[in-house]
This record gives C-alpha cells, structure tokens and sequence, in this order.
C-alpha cells in the first residue's frame, strides 16, 4: 500500500460519511470559540431549538475584542461590552466550558488550546478564526470557518469538507542566527504566493522544522492561512510528546502512553505520497520584513524593494506602493516606524518574549516611538514575570499588557493612527488591518520588531547578535 | 426544517470591483465586527473605501449610481483573502449581491459563501476581463448566471463558468444550509467519535 499523510490518516479517521452534495462529513475532535464569531451561530441554533451536540469537546475564551489595559466592567466600549456579554451569555445557557475575563486560561484562543494541552496531534480541530491553522504544529488538522460553519459544528460536531492535496514543503539546512519561524514563514509566503496554496494543505518538514520548539512551529503554521493553505501542519514528534506532557488535559500515567502510540501512528509516512514538494534552504533566510499590503511583499532585510514593472504581480505591487508611500528600488532598511507591537497568535508566546527580550535588555525604546508587548494568554503573561522579561521590556520602554489579540487587528482599543508605521510580529499587513484606514504595517519577527522600535526604523537585528 | 430554496439561476446587472488579492478586511473592516447580528452588514461593505473619515462618499464602483442595483459581482485573483469573518460575504450578499464571478476565490471565504447561498464561480482571465469591460461600458447589461449548466450569458454571449462540484451541488439541491444535512447523521456521527481514542480520553 502507497505510504500515507498524517492529512490523509486523520481525514479518512473522522471521516462520518459522503453527503448527497459530494461532500464528506467530517468529525471534529476540537472546537475552540471567541466573541467575535459565535453570536449569530448561537442564535441560529436558539431559532432552531437545538443544543450544543458535544458540549465536552468545546471550549470558549474571549481574546478579539478586549482591552489590554483597563478591564473594569462595564468595558469603555459599550459594543465590545456587548458582544463579550453575548458570548457569557452564550456559554452560560449552553453549559460550554469558559474562559473568561477573570480565568487565569484566559488568551488568544490559538495560544490556550495548546497551552492547555486540548490541542493534540491526530485530532481535527475547527474554530472560526483564519489562524486556527496555527495547531497543525501538533499534527492537528486545524481550519479557520466561517460563522454558518461554527453553527454546524455546534450543532453537530461536523463539518462539510472537501478533500484537500498535500504540498510537502522541507526547510533543509540550518537557520543564521537572528533568524526565526517569523522569516521562514514568511519566506514561504513570498516564494509560493498569498493563494499558491489554494487547494492544498501544507506539511512543513526538513531539518530546520525538526529542530524547532513547539511554539516556532505555531508560528509556523500559524500563517499557513496567509500563504492560501487551510491547513499546515508539522507532524508530531518527540518534541511535540514533551511539550504535551503534564498539561492540563492531557492524560497522564499508562493513558499517556497509548495517547504517543496513537500520535506517532498518525504522522506521514516515511514513503508519503504528496502531490507537490518543494524544497528549501535554511540557509537562504535572511529576517525578512514585509513591504506592501500583503504577507506575501516581503523582502530579506539586505535587499531592496521591488521595481513594479520586474514584479510578479506589478498591478499588486503598484497597488501597495500608493498606500505605502515607498520609493521603488529604496533599500527596506531605515525605513522609520512610529510604532513597535510584539503579540498576535503568531508571536506573543515565551520564545518570541525571549528572543524580543534578549535585544531589549539594558537598551532604550527610541524617544517618540509607542511601543507594546501583548502576551497571548494570562498564563504566558504569568511565565513571563516570573522571568523577568516585563521588567526588561518595561525598562527599555515598553508598555506591558494583558493577553489579548491587540494591535493585530484592533477591535479593541489598541489601534494606529492616521499614516502611523507599525513594525510588527501579528500576521496581517493588510490595508486597515491595525485600526486606521491609512495606517501601513511592517510584519517581522519579535526580535526585528524589538530592534526596530530601539532604534526608529528597520534594522538588521543581526547587529545585536 | 428550514425551506429548501434550490439556487440554480441568478442573474441581473453587475458591478466589477478590479484588483487581486482584495482581503475580507477591506470587504468589511474589523469595527463593524463587533455588531452582534448581521443585520446592518450590509451598509458596510467596502466602507473604507468608500467613505473618507468625514463621511463623504469617495470614487468607487459600490458608490457609482450607473451600479446600483447590482446583484452580479466582478472580480479577479484570491477574492476574500484573509480572515474567515462571514461578515464580508454577509455584507456582500446584503448590500445586493447575488453571485460573484472571478478569477480564483480564497477558501474560506467560498465556503463561506457557498453555505450562505451565495454562489462563487470562475471564468478566465480574459473572459473576466471581457465581462468587466462590457459592465464598465454598458452598465445596464443584464448578466444570467446558471449553476446548473454552468454558464453566463449576457447580450448575445455565453461563457462557460465553473464551481467545485460539491458546490455546485449543494446549491443546486438546495443544501447548501449545512446544518439539518449533517444533523441527519448525528447517530453515525457518535459512532464515528466512539472510536477515536482520544474521545475517551486514551481510556484503554
Ligand atoms: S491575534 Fe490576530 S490573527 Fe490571531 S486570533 Fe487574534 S485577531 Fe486573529
């Protein structure tokens, strides 16, 4: 028999049956819901009169729209208020176990479910949210649904899901140092594109993935989305066993053992079949920081930015530099910020706190910038003190807050103003994505972030190494 | 159960909203998340775009008289990129959008469409180039869409389109409302979860 992807182990595993529309039905062993796009599913499911059809596999937390300074209630926003009160509401009636505002589980909802150890390897996973993607680094088949999809997999703890291809992509080599997930992510964007990866889902392997921590892998995976991949995933390891080991739901004593028999059952093949495979060198990565309005217009930080008309895309290209402001040709380094924002699902986990850190330490945030580090979670915050990194950051001066999405998206108060530069390690460099409509994002990693905000503008944070 | 409303024809005038890669954030910006129903969406599609910060309308195809009314959509590559929010195509499909034509369409953003019985079909490149054209130069153009044979036709033309399969049918059949489909099964469903080990927390 052919050899096998985790993808297709776990698909055809929660596969319940193929529906009249050529659809299979899929079972999903995890859902993980938030504020933001539950409301109108739980209404629906009020209208029809139905109940939460596996109350013990859903979890709730709120991250999108809280504040991450003040968090008396009511909130100053009376529609964040609102919509948080729905979500209390909706958990209350219909019995899902919470995470709330005064929990100390509360977070980002791709940073608790790991952290608590409900994400593992050979499960599906569904939560509407884009970046659900980021659990794949488990060996999880994670995806980001729509609202009308939260209400199926409310109602019936399934999904109706097309079958999608597997890309292979390996990271062969070793990274430089001051190199991170961030820039191999993004590196993968800019070479297959913002859609190249319609239609698949993506399995990162190779040496560099295999020496990676668990969080750099959600880093990783996290921005599948952005690449056009549903899901990305890492396959399950010893790397993966250890983190899981001890957390809150997973099972201990002889039950830990058969649940590592089952994840390493589940993991590819060594004679997988993939229908695409593309390979890459560690060593070709440079930090890399985007300059346009998608994750995909990226440069390496010694390059400089594209001519339009030798571009890939040159409408695209022309489009970003309207809004950007850049000059074609100008080299990416020196390009001033005004702000510096270290969170998001992508990067706001210990390693990114660390790698962040490391640079701040004994140094100053440059006069004039505003600069904010957002943990993803309460008990990432928790971690983070005890280490010592708030001190560090708050001495160079940076502002630290609690867990919450942030700046990534601003639904919440932290938000640019007007034409304001963000250097940042979220995910998303889209037009209006951090709360101004003429505001322009730079996504990179912690560090780069880090560097940026010392010194003003991009810099090569391999100048600190 | 809800009404089986079978989607196979949709037609009227268009409206062509060019560019690639035009993410949900731009189809609807975070703010108007925080609204609890989607009731009012439809006030907002583009709305950035579309107003300055004083509230003055600005140039855009979603403010252009010759365009109102409109319930077909033109469009290019990776339409509704980005995040999952099914406020875009909410928004989209209450502003007046009925069906929207384009080169490629990111995936959640079809799904989420497809579920909400707003069909996302394809044509080429140049035929979507030609279609674009047509609505800019004769607003009034009536465009029909057809699932069924999957084609459109407008003036004397018809171009072939194209849909997943499995959207296609869901539309067609009129199950495209997910839910009471998958609830059919909920029996299956828990025999199917019985043996996954994990749902028994690796119990033996
Ligand atoms: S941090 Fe940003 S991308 Fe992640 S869940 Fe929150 S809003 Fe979405």
């Amino acid at each position: 028999m052919a050899g096998r992807t985790l993808y297709d182990k776990i698909w055809e595993s929660h596969s319940v049956g193929v529906l009249p529309t050529g659809q299979t039905q899929l079972f999903i062993g995890l859902h993980l819901i938030h504020e933001i796009t539950t409301a109108p599913a739980f209404d629906m499911l009020r209208e029809k009169g139905m109940d939460v059809a596996f109350l013990e596999r859903t979890f709730a937390t709120v991250d999108h729209i809280v504040p991450t300074d003040i968090r008396t209630r009511p909130f100053l926003d009376p529609e964040a208020e609102e919509l948080t009160q729905a979500l209390e509401k909706n958990v209350k009636q219909f019995g899902v176990e919470f995470f709330g505002l005064d929990s100390m589980n509360q977070g980002i909802v791709h940073v608790i479910g790991p952290q608590l150890g409900l994400t593992q390897p050979g499960m599906t996973l569904a939560c509407g949210d884009s970046h659900t993607s980021t659990h794949g680094a488990f060996g999880t088949l994670a995806f980001g649904i729509g609202t009308s999809q939260v209400r199926d997999v409310l109602a019936t703890q399934t999904l109706a899901m097309d079958k999608l291809k597997v890309r292979r992509i390996n990271v062969n080599g070793a990274l430089g140092t001051g190199v991170y997930a961030k820039d191999v992510i993004l590196s993968i964007i800019r070479k297959l594109g913002v859609s190249g990866g319609k239609g698949f889902a993506y399995e990162y392997g190779g040496a560099v993935i295999d020496r990676m921590n668990m969080e750099e892998r959600m880093t990783l995976c996290n921005m599948s989305i952005e690449g056009g991949a549903l899901v990305g995933y890492v396959n399950p390891d010893q790397t993966t066993f250890d983190y899981l080991k001890g957390r809150r739901y997973v099972p201990s004593g002889a039950a830990f053992d058969r649940a590592v028999n089952y994840w390493k059952s589940v993991a590819s093949d060594s004679a997988a079949i993939y229908d695409d495979v593309i390979n890459m060198e560690g060593k070709d990565i440079e930090p890399t920081v985007t300059w346009g309005i998608n994750p995909g217009q990226s440069v390496g930080i010694s390059e400089r930015l594209p001519i339009p008309d030798e571009y890939a895309d040159p409408d695209g290209a022309r489009k970003a530099y309207e809004h950007m402001g850049w000059q074609p040709g100008a080299p990416i380094l020196g390009t001033p910020i005004d702000v510096a924002f270290i969170g998001s699902c992508t990067n706001s986990r210990m390693t990114d706190f660390r790698a962040a850190a490391k640079i701040a330490q004994g140094r100053k945030v440059k006069a004039g910038i505003r600069a904010l580090v957002v943990p993803g979670s309460a008990e990432v915050k928790k971690l983070a003190e005890a280490e010592g990194l708030h001190e560090v950051f708050k001495q160079a001066g940076f502002q630290w807050r609690e867990a919450g999405c942030s700046m990534c998206l601003a639904m919440n108060p932290d938000k640019l103003n007007g034409r304001e530069i963000c250097a940042s390690s979220s995910n998303r460099n889209f037009i209006g994505r951090q709360g101004s409509p003429q505001g322009r994002t730079l996504l990179m990693s912690p560090a780069m972030v880090a560097a940026a905000a010392l010194n003003g503008k991009v810099v090569d944070v391999r100048q600190y190494e | 159960m809800t009404e089986i409303v079978k989607i196979v024809k949709v037609g009227g005038t268009a409206v062509p909203m060019r560019g690639n890669d035009i993410d949900t954030d731009r189809i609807i910006p975070a703010r108007y998340l925080k609204e609890v129903t989607f009731a009012r969406m439809g006030d907002y599609p583009f709305f950035d775009e579309r107003f300055d910060a004083s509230g003055k309308k600005k140039d855009h195809p979603f403010n252009d008289p010759e365009y109102q009314g409109a319930s077909v959509l033109f469009v290019n590559k990776n339409f509704g990129c980005g995040s999952s929010r099914e406020h875009a195509p909410q928004a989209l499909y209450r502003f007046g959008i009925k069906a929207i034509v384009g080169e490629s369409f990111a995936a959640i953003f079809a799904g989420n469409c497809t579920m909400m019985g707003l069909p996302t079909v394809t044509a080429t490149h140049d035929e979507v180039a030609l279609m674009m054209k047509t609505v800019e130069e004769n607003p009034k153009t009536k465009f029909t869409v057809d699932i069924e044979t999957k084609t459109i036709c407008f003036d004397d033309k018809r171009i072939a389109i194209d849909l997943p399969e499995t959207y296609r049918s869901a539309l067609t059949s009129g199950c495209w409302d997910s839910t009471a489909l998958l609830r059919a099964n909920l029996d299956q469903v828990k025999k199917t979860a019985a043996k996954l080990p994990y749902i028994g927390g690796f119990a033996n």
